[in-house]
């Protein structure tokens, strides 16, 4: 009966078992393999060498790209947090359940076109001739550059991850329990400190994988350092683009892409830490 | 009453016709059309530039665009031999492809290279002694591109105009280290021999100079940011390409040009090889004789994606009857200021190459390091 019991439990796993094994895990060993190959004539040819690593390390540009995307996806993360979070408190607490539902919707249709044409509309939005620049024309004001700068790409990572940011805000804050909100106002608690208090810890965990999602999301984008920001500096995404194209070095390209695996990894546990640890006392 | 026997003049003229026009209608009804790999630049395989030779050789080309020579290599090494019929490379890549194997011999007999201007007939790296590997089929200048509304075509007669301060924050660059690297060599004084054949002294100095013009830069663009950034007015003046880009955007109205400036330009080349183990050689022949016909040099000076510049003495006179503005604007008539076989005459044109004296490496790994400071 047990065995039958866990034969059965073993079945339900076993596509996701699969699936990860087969799109992650063999990718992923293939990629460090990959990273210790040597390109001879534009051809990869297996190999034992440290010699990717060391050139990618000891290569300031890549310390310089390294540091960009980490602070950039960093930023990113608690911009797109804090601008999203008043929009998700008012759906979760404000509006009707119509009116949320209408509001997740709306929140899912940028997904339904592509990334990529969303930003080259923003390219015509930030450009000097573009829309804002004329708004600004009519005060007076400008031309101002906004296209191919930091800000350019901060806009792009906001188009990429603040519908997703506010769905799981509101998802998380809509679950927190009313009594909890009720008990703290029936205790003398202000605005300020019931939502500081009492719904942004219960709804930590929702809080902090919006902020991953948002980190993990910036820090791989390519399209918005390339499009918006005008590769200028690169970011680690555009340094793959750049080893791949110039001598097709794909192992040093290895290099970089477990160097972001490795970051993500680490960000993400830490972030899972936090979301999922207990408070001290 | 009419015989039904005796044919009218107009069923005779009729069936003549269906009778004469059988052959084609059998072999396009009868045959599928022979597929050709194509590996080329965007664009060489769109209808305004092979739908006729399709039609007339019952063949459909398949193309496999690619961007940049490394690219080019790295596609090629990658398919097994035989998965490209046609190569269409950068000029200064035909040697890599020779020495590695990926590329046929070909017939110096099949192509008239009398037709050919004599800069041409002997391009550097197409042949080995008496050997032919590679056929030149177009070109094009890169020099300063510049908005018109910004900068006057004095100013842009100097490379110096990239580091003037009205041109702060809006030089941008063609992400390809190989076209800005050149320019700013021949910036520095590096035309004899090569901007691309510098000592170790001046490729210091080379870096020096191209460092010291990045706080000017706006960004580094592929293909169509390089148009768009031009287009919306974002930069003003390019690093790194020609009239292969203000050529377009000319045409659709928008303020830009680009000149050769007074320290010289650089020659984009653009050439047909056969591809390794092919067995559609002859068609592969016919095709690159087609291209270099006058009729095909006519559509490459216009093609659509980004025009060209014949190498043929019959193609400049097929474009001066054909077109004579886009003659006019090209300077493909003898002995005019912007002709470009008075330019290399002049010594003011240098090919595009590889690193004569450094490796391919160091000039990648210098351009990753100018893009990040």
């Amino acid at each position: 009966m047990s065995g039958n019991s866990s034969l059965y439990k073993y079945t339900w796993r076993l596509p996701l078992l699969i699936w990860q094994a087969a799109f992650f895990v063999v990718p992923l060993i293939f990629l460090v393999v990959m990273s210790f190959w040597l390109v001879k004539n534009y051809r990869m040819q297996p190999d034992f060498v440290l010699k990717n690593w060391d050139k990618m390390f000891s290569r300031g540009y890549f310390w310089d790209a390294y540091w960009l995307t980490l602070g950039r996806a960093a930023l990113a993360s608690v911009i797109v947090s804090l601008i999203a979070f008043p929009a998700s408190f008012a759906l979760a607490f404000k509006v009707s359940d119509t009116t949320r539902r209408w509001a997740i919707f709306f929140l899912i249709i940028p997904f339904f076109t592509s990334y990529l044409v969303r930003v080259y509309a923003w390219q015509v939005i930030l450009a000097e001739q573009g829309v804002i620049n004329a708004l600004f024309g009519t005060m007076g004001i400008g031309p101002v550059t906004m296209l191919n700068s930091g800000f350019g790409a901060m806009i792009g990572y906001l188009t990429l991850t603040l519908p997703l940011v506010v769905i799981l805000q509101t998802f998380s804050l809509a679950a927190v329990d009313r009594n909890l909100i009720e008990a703290a106002w029936n205790l003398g608690c202000g605005r300020a400190r019931t939502i500081l208090s009492v719904i942004v810890p219960s709804a930590k965990i929702g809080l902090i994988l919006g902020a991953v999602f948002c980190f993990i999301l910036s820090f791989g984008d390519f399209v918005a350092p390339y499009y918006l920001g005008g590769s200028k500096p690169p970011t680690l995404s555009i340094l793959i683009i750049d080893t791949t194209k110039s001598g097709q070095q794909w192992p040093r390209a290895a290099v970089v892409a477990i160097c972001m695996i490795a970051t993500l990894f680490t960000v993400a546990f830490a972030a899972i830490a936090l979301a999922y640890g207990k408070p001290r006392k | 009453m009419k015989s039904l026997i005796k044919p009218t003049r107009r069923a005779v003229l009729a069936g003549t016709a269906a009778v004469l026009t059988t052959p084609y209608l059998n072999r396009a009804w009868a045959a599928d059309p022979v597929e050709i790999n194509m590996l080329a630049w965007y664009g060489h395989g769109e209808p305004d530039m092979v739908e006729e030779f399709e039609a007339m050789h019952n063949v459909k080309f398949n193309s496999k665009y690619y961007a940049g020579g490394d690219n080019m290599l790295a596609l090629i090494a990658q398919s097994p031999p035989g998965t490209y019929d046609v190569i269409l490379s950068d000029g200064e890549f035909v040697q890599q492809l020779n020495a590695a194997g990926y590329i046929e011999e070909m017939d110096a007999d099949d192509y008239d290279f009398d037709d050919f201007f004599p800069e041409f007939q002997n391009f550097p790296g197409h042949w080995k002694g008496d050997e032919l590997w590679s056929v030149m089929v177009r070109y094009g200048l890169l020099g300063v591109s510049f908005n018109t509304d910004v900068v006057s075509h004095k100013e842009a007669m100097s490379y110096g105009v990239l580091w003037d301060e009205k041109l702060k924050g809006k030089v941008g660059h063609f992400d390809w280290h190989l076209p800005s690297l050149g320019q700013i060599s021949l910036y520095n004084g590096n035309d004899d021999p090569s901007p691309f054949d510098i000592d170790e002294a001046a490729w210091e100095k080379l870096q020096e100079t191209t460092m010291s013009l990045r706080p000017q830069v706006g960004g580094f663009f592929d293909y169509g940011g390089t148009f768009s950034n031009l287009k919306n007015g974002d930069m003003h003046a390019m690093c790194g390409i020609g009239d292969w880009i203000t050529g377009v955007l000319r045409k659709d109205g928008a303020p830009v040009d680009s000149v050769i400036p007074e320290e010289g330009g650089i020659q984009w080349t653009e050439s047909y090889s056969i591809g390794k183990g092919t067995d559609k050689g002859e068609i592969i022949r016919d095709f690159i004789q087609y291209m270099l016909s006058p009729k095909g040099q006519v559509r490459s000076i216009q093609m659509a994606a980004y025009p060209g510049l014949s190498p043929t003495k019959s193609g400049w006179i097929a474009i001066q009857q054909e077109n004579h503005a886009e003659a006019v604007r090209s300077g493909l008539i003898g002995g005019v200021d912007n002709s470009p076989i008075k330019m290399i005459q002049e010594g003011r044109i240098h090919f595009r190459d590889i690193p004569q004296q450094q490796d391919l490496e160091d000039w990648n790994d210098f351009w990753s390091e100018y893009k990040n400071a």
